[in-house]
């Protein structure tokens, strides 16, 4: 049994095979892949009796579960109003001269992968970003690629 | 007795059942309120918006489909503001929609064209949303194509593949702006687990979902001097094509579309009324020898209960969601394949013309028939059996191109060989009606007598019910068949996959047993086929079914096994049921396929 | 420095830490359901998520229904632009909420509760486990048979809309149904559910501790209590403020305002612009006219000051809209592109000036006919922007 037969049986057996934990179920998997593949989403239908094209439209609903190959570090920087006045342009243009790939895409390590995204809530200390589930706050085109180094230089 | 809501509608006071919507009362006060994604047969949505309407006391326009009546209700459907929001959602909809209407498939059936034309949508200028789309359109499938331009995601379609048909080929992906309508990964219809229903054709507003047309490839043969074109029509043509034409729902019009057939140059005009006969004879004799097996030979290994396999819908969805049960679905090929095969083997020599020569046309109320006729098995005459299938809509397409005055033209008769057909090869057509056909003949095989039913007509197989069962009590046995004397024959009948899926449910957790199962993958069978005129819903459809059953009463012989070319192609060609030569043309094999 | 200026009343209800929460859980579950529900009702507690529903009545009207399973859920899909405040509600205070949550499930009789959590706010769930694990200890020395559980987001503004969420919790995409039926008859599985927002929880603690009268005290008519706001934008204070209702616009600038204050976004991108020349007639509240026009708000203040354009502000809550409707009804898919695409055409000077009034037009069919809160309220930031500033939207 691979990794991935394991993990979705493993999710399907902690939440059980009821519609309602779809989400659960979809999200356990991107904590470990970073985002659906078919297969994944395959062995859910199965597992859960959905049909295979309701389970992408329903993944492909949230944009936190990516059904396209992402890096093991998402990236997130939010693009909504206040940020955008705090000087979220100059932070993406950082991270991406940091990364050296643009928005939407994944460094060729499959390490990072950078994304905007829509009010994640940190308006008072704005530009903030998520990196997986982490909350970086109060960003400037310095220490955000203080952070990322860090990121980068971890084995 | 349910309590009655009164309420107005544009200052007529009307009382109505509780539990209906505002949409359900208008229609009662002969009020009618545009719709786009509500359809009789499936659940509301609500989500076009087109069907608002105003409601004294509510500062919002409320969705008529969605909203219940309550008690003093004031409506008004045709206020200022109603009429300048419809307005402006149609706008809305057409800036979303290629608007290319004299190219569209669709042109002059299309809901939102209609609509368009209600409203005098003339001067629109809302930016043109289309250029930015990146839309697809998938054309890879022989049976059903998808253009997403002209998509309004009312979401009929996935609530059909759903609801009625429990497949889930299609479904509701991403939100926003790039919301649309999705296979599995966006593969093409031809990868899924699409049957071929058509049922999301029938269903679709506009030119989003279509089926794929062979109408020019027909033309070209028709012209061409060197090919003999033979064209088979099957049951459900008959009752459906007048639809098409203008005549009202239900009309029965086969001499009228044999008339029309040879007028538009077709060399034979036949009918798969034969080979639905030719069915019944081959599928019953398994059948028997399947029971002979299982209670004779106390063979386990028989697969039981023995499913149809006529309906391309049922046998692609089986081939994806119960392939442990493809050897309970019965070898033979659907009438139409029978057809194809004899018509390059059997009919070919009759006529002396060389098989290659042949054209094998089929008019068909079905699009999964399409696909049936392209599956690498169906060459068994040494060619490919059936070259073009049409549908109604395409034949009243071709009628209409050809000048034909349709409902001035004088019966005419099927050609032979092949054309002659009884009343059990016309219901057919109707859910139940196989399997009435099937018991016609098996009865009176194994018993002598005629089925135990007033005028042949098997009553508890019909009608309209999702899941339909029979059971039948064999006594009086003639010698060769006493090992079934005393047998309950138990039977269940389905239309619609929704519906097959229960059945096959209860089969599979062991709640029924069955020997013979009837399964059609469309709502009514085939005569509410993918194929078949719409707008439809069950009021056209049981108008319909009281037409197939019309013709069957009206039919001269009402037993397949009675059909004199029947006794013939056995005599001649085929030898006997079940024989070595049947095997070969008449019966094939299934393969297992993929669940997304 | 002096000024003449009063200060803006700051309430401490909300976040005052409180250890007796056992003691006050207890006499609120010894009371009978109707007193406490009169309690609530009385208080005159709206819905703090901004819709502002009475919650009385939303906890009468399910304690009233037949059926035997039923829900309390907790909304904490907090996606407002601007609005930050459930989370810092939640990591400070969640047995306040918690508290809410199980006197509801007392009187309705709901034995599950939930909170939606958006996945944004994911790094807040190991803390709130444990408060959740130490607080069911609590409900078993109390005798109350109920239990909570956190269902994660996965990123959807629309979810925050009650009848999305509960699809989102069901595991389907997250599209807002037809309503009839409402929550309170027909909400999560289709079973009555009462649905809160975290503020509106954590006030009804407030409400049981120290009875309604204490409450209805602050604010003004129709618009009773505390609200806690989200500041940010140009101001030098950014946070979380407790102030109490019925307050100007003027009021408010004049505390947390950066001396040039063009403009305060009220109510996120789904509220109303208030320009400078209205902010001394425009209050905090709801419904409750004193002067001008009242505005409710779920408590995103966003500043303005005379450096941004509005135009980019506009364009900025267009192309939210635009990704994060559902995208099942016509006005709210379409319209959003429609508008987004036209106020850059008219920027561009590909569409006449004019074309701004059609899309007023038509931003009015979108609040007329829009299925749900999303596609109606386009309308307010749209109109409100582009009433005040449509000098800055033209080429």
């Amino acid at each position: 049994m691979d990794f991935q037969e394991k993990l979705v049986q493993g999710l399907i057996s902690k939440y059980g095979t009821d519609r309602e934990n779809l989400l659960p179920i979809l999200q356990g998997v991107v904590d470990q892949e970073r985002f659906l593949s078919e297969d994944v989403i395959l062995k859910i239908s199965k597992a859960m009796a959905i049909p295979a094209a309701h389970v992408y439209g329903t993944a492909s609903f949230y944009s936190f579960l990516d059904t396209e190959p992402r890096g093991k570090y998402v990236i997130r920087i939010c693009k909504t109003i206040t940020c955008s006045m705090k000087g979220k342009n100059q932070i993406l243009l950082a991270i991406e001269n940091f990364l050296k790939v643009k928005v939407g895409e994944t460094t060729i390590d499959k390490k990072f992968t950078i994304l905007q995204t829509n009010c994640l809530g940190w308006c008072h200390k704005a530009p903030a970003m998520l990196v997986n589930d982490e909350v970086y706050t109060e960003l400037t085109p310095e220490n955000v690629v203080d952070i990322l180094r860090e990121y980068k230089e971890e084995k | 007795m349910s309590n009655m809501v009164n309420l107005s509608i544009n200052g007529i006071a009307v009382s109505v059942k509780e539990g209906l919507t505002i949409l359900e009362a208008a229609e009662k006060l002969h009020i009618k309120i545009p719709t786009l994604c509500y359809h009789k047969d499936l659940c509301i949505a609500g989500n076009c918006r087109v069907c608002v309407v105003e409601q004294t006391g509510n500062n919002k326009l409320v969705a008529s489909c969605a909203t219940p009546v309550s008690e003093g209700m004031e409506i008004n459907t045709n206020s200022l503001k109603v009429r300048n929001c419809r307005k402006h959602i149609i706008e809305l909809l057409l800036t979303e929609h290629r608007e290319e209407c004299t190219k569209c498939y669709r042109n002059g059936h299309c809901e939102l064209q209609e609509l368009s034309a209600e409203f005098q949508i003339t001067n629109q200028d809302f930016i043109d949303l289309v250029p930015d789309k990146n839309y697809t359109v998938d054309r890879i499938s022989p049976a059903i194509e998808k253009d997403d331009s002209k998509c309004i995601r009312c979401q009929r379609c996935v609530r059909t593949c759903a609801e009625i048909q429990s497949v889930g080929a299609i479904a509701v992906s991403h939100k926003g702006s790039e919301m649309k309508i999705s296979t599995f990964f966006d593969r093409s219809l031809d990868e899924v687990v699409c049957t071929n229903c058509g049922q999301c054709i029938v269903h679709c507003p506009t030119g989003a979902l279509t089926e794929k047309s062979y109408v020019e490839k027909v033309w070209d043969a028709i012209a061409d001097p060197d090919v003999h074109v033979v064209v088979q029509t099957a049951p459900a043509v008959r009752i459906g094509l007048g639809e098409e034409l203008g005549l009202g729902s239900g009309t029965r019009v086969t001499g009228k579309m044999v008339a029309a057939l040879k007028r538009l140059g077709f060399d034979s005009v036949l009918d798969t009324d034969f080979t639905a006969d030719l069915t019944i004879m081959e599928e019953g004799t398994e059948l028997l020898t399947r029971l002979k097996r299982a209670l004779v030979d106390g063979d386990t290994e028989v697969a039981l209960p023995m499913a149809t396999s006529c309906s391309p819908g049922w046998v692609k969805y089986i081939e994806h969601k119960y392939p442990e049960y493809l050897p309970n679905l019965s070898t033979c090929k659907s009438p139409q394949q029978m057809f194809g095969a004899l018509a390059k083997t059997y009919y070919a020599k009759n006529i002396d013309v060389e098989p290659q020569n042949i054209v094998s046309v089929s008019i068909m109320p079905c699009t999964a028939k399409k696909f049936e006729a392209n599956r690498p098995e169906m060459k068994d005459s040494g060619y490919k059996d059936v070259d073009y299938v049409l549908t109604t809509r395409e034949l009243a397409v071709m009628i209409k191109q050809a000048g034909i005055e349709f409902e001035k033209l004088n019966d005419e008769h099927f050609d032979s060989i092949m054309g002659v057909s009884t009343g059990a090869g016309v219901i057919f057509g109707v859910t139940g009606g196989v399997m009435e056909a099937a018991l016609r003949t098996a009865y009176e095989i194994v018993t002598g007598r005629e089925v135990p039913f007033d005028n042949l007509e098997i009553t508890p197989v019909r009608g309209l019910a999702g899941v339909k069962e029979a059971s039948i009590q064999i006594t009086g046995t003639k010698k060769e068949w006493n090992f079934l004397e005393g047998v309950e024959l138990k039977c269940a009948i389905t239309n619609g996959l929704q519906n097959a899926h229960k059945l096959m449910e209860a089969i599979k957790n062991g709640e029924r047993t069955y020997h013979f199962i009837e399964i059609m993958a469309c709502p009514g069978g085939c005569l509410g086929g993918g194929g078949q005129p719409f707008p439809v819903d069950n009021e056209v459809r049981l108008k319909r079914m009281q037409a197939i059953y019309e013709e069957d009463r009206n039919l001269p012989i009402r037993k397949s096994h009675e059909n004199p070319e029947i006794v013939q192609v056995y005599q001649d060609f085929l030898e006997e049921p079940l024989s070595h030569k049947s095997h070969k043309l008449l019966h094939t094999s299934y393969v297992k396929r993929e669940q997304y | 420095m002096t000024t003449t200026k009063k200060q803006l009343h700051r309430i401490d209800l909300i976040f005052k830490n409180d250890e007796d929460c056992k003691e006050i859980l207890r006499k609120a579950l010894s009371k009978p359901n109707q007193e406490i529900i009169n309690e609530m009702v009385n208080s005159g507690l709206k819905g703090r998520g901004g819709a502002g529903f009475p919650t009385g009545l939303k906890w009468k009207l399910t304690a009233e229904s037949k059926e035997k399973d039923k829900y309390v859920i907790c909304n904490a899909d907090e996606g407002e632009p601007g609005t930050f405040k459930d989370r810092e509600i939640l990591s400070r205070v969640p047995h306040k909420v918690l508290s809410g949550m199980a006197v509801c499930a007392k009187i309705t009789g709901a034995r599950k509760g939930f909170i939606y959590l958006r996945g944004e706010y994911k790094f807040l769930v190991p803390e709130l486990k444990k408060e959740i694990r130490k607080f069911h200890d609590i409900l078993d020395d109390l005798g109350l048979d109920f239990r909570v559980e956190i269902f994660l987001g996965s990123g959807a503004y629309i979810c925050g809309e009650e009848s999305a969420l509960f699809e989102s919790m069901e595991g389907k995409r997250g599209e807002p149904r037809n309503k009839p039926p409402f929550p309170t008859e027909c909400g999560y599985l289709n079973k009555p559910t009462v649905i809160n927002n975290v503020e509106t929880l954590a006030h009804s603690y407030t409400i049981l501790k120290f009875g309604a009268q204490k409450f209805r005290d602050l604010g003004v008519k129709d618009s009773r209590g505390s609200k806690v706001f989200s500041v940010s934008g140009d101001t030098p204070i950014p946070g979380i403020y407790e102030l109490e209702l019925g307050m100007t616009v003027q009021d408010f600038v004049d505390d947390f305002g950066d001396g040039d204050t063009k403009a305060v976004q009220v109510g996120g991108a789904s509220g109303f612009l208030v320009p400078r020349k209205r902010f001394a007639k425009t209050t905090i509240g709801y419904q409750g006219k004193l002067t001008g026009i009242s505005l409710p708000t779920g408590g995103s203040m966003m500043i303005f000051n005379s450096s941004r354009s509005m135009y980019n502000v506009l364009n900025n809550y267009l192309d939210f809209f635009e990704e994060e409707s559902c995208g099942q009804c016509t006005p709210c898919r379409v319209g959003c592109q429609q508008l987004l695409k036209g106020i850059r055409a008219v920027k561009r000077g590909e569409k006449p000036t004019s074309y701004l009034d059609k899309l007023m037009k038509l931003t009015e069919t979108m609040k007329l006919t829009a299925k749900c809160g999303l596609g109606q309220s386009v309308a307010n930031s749209f109109s409100s922007i582009v009433e005040n500033f449509r000098e800055e939207m033209i080429y």
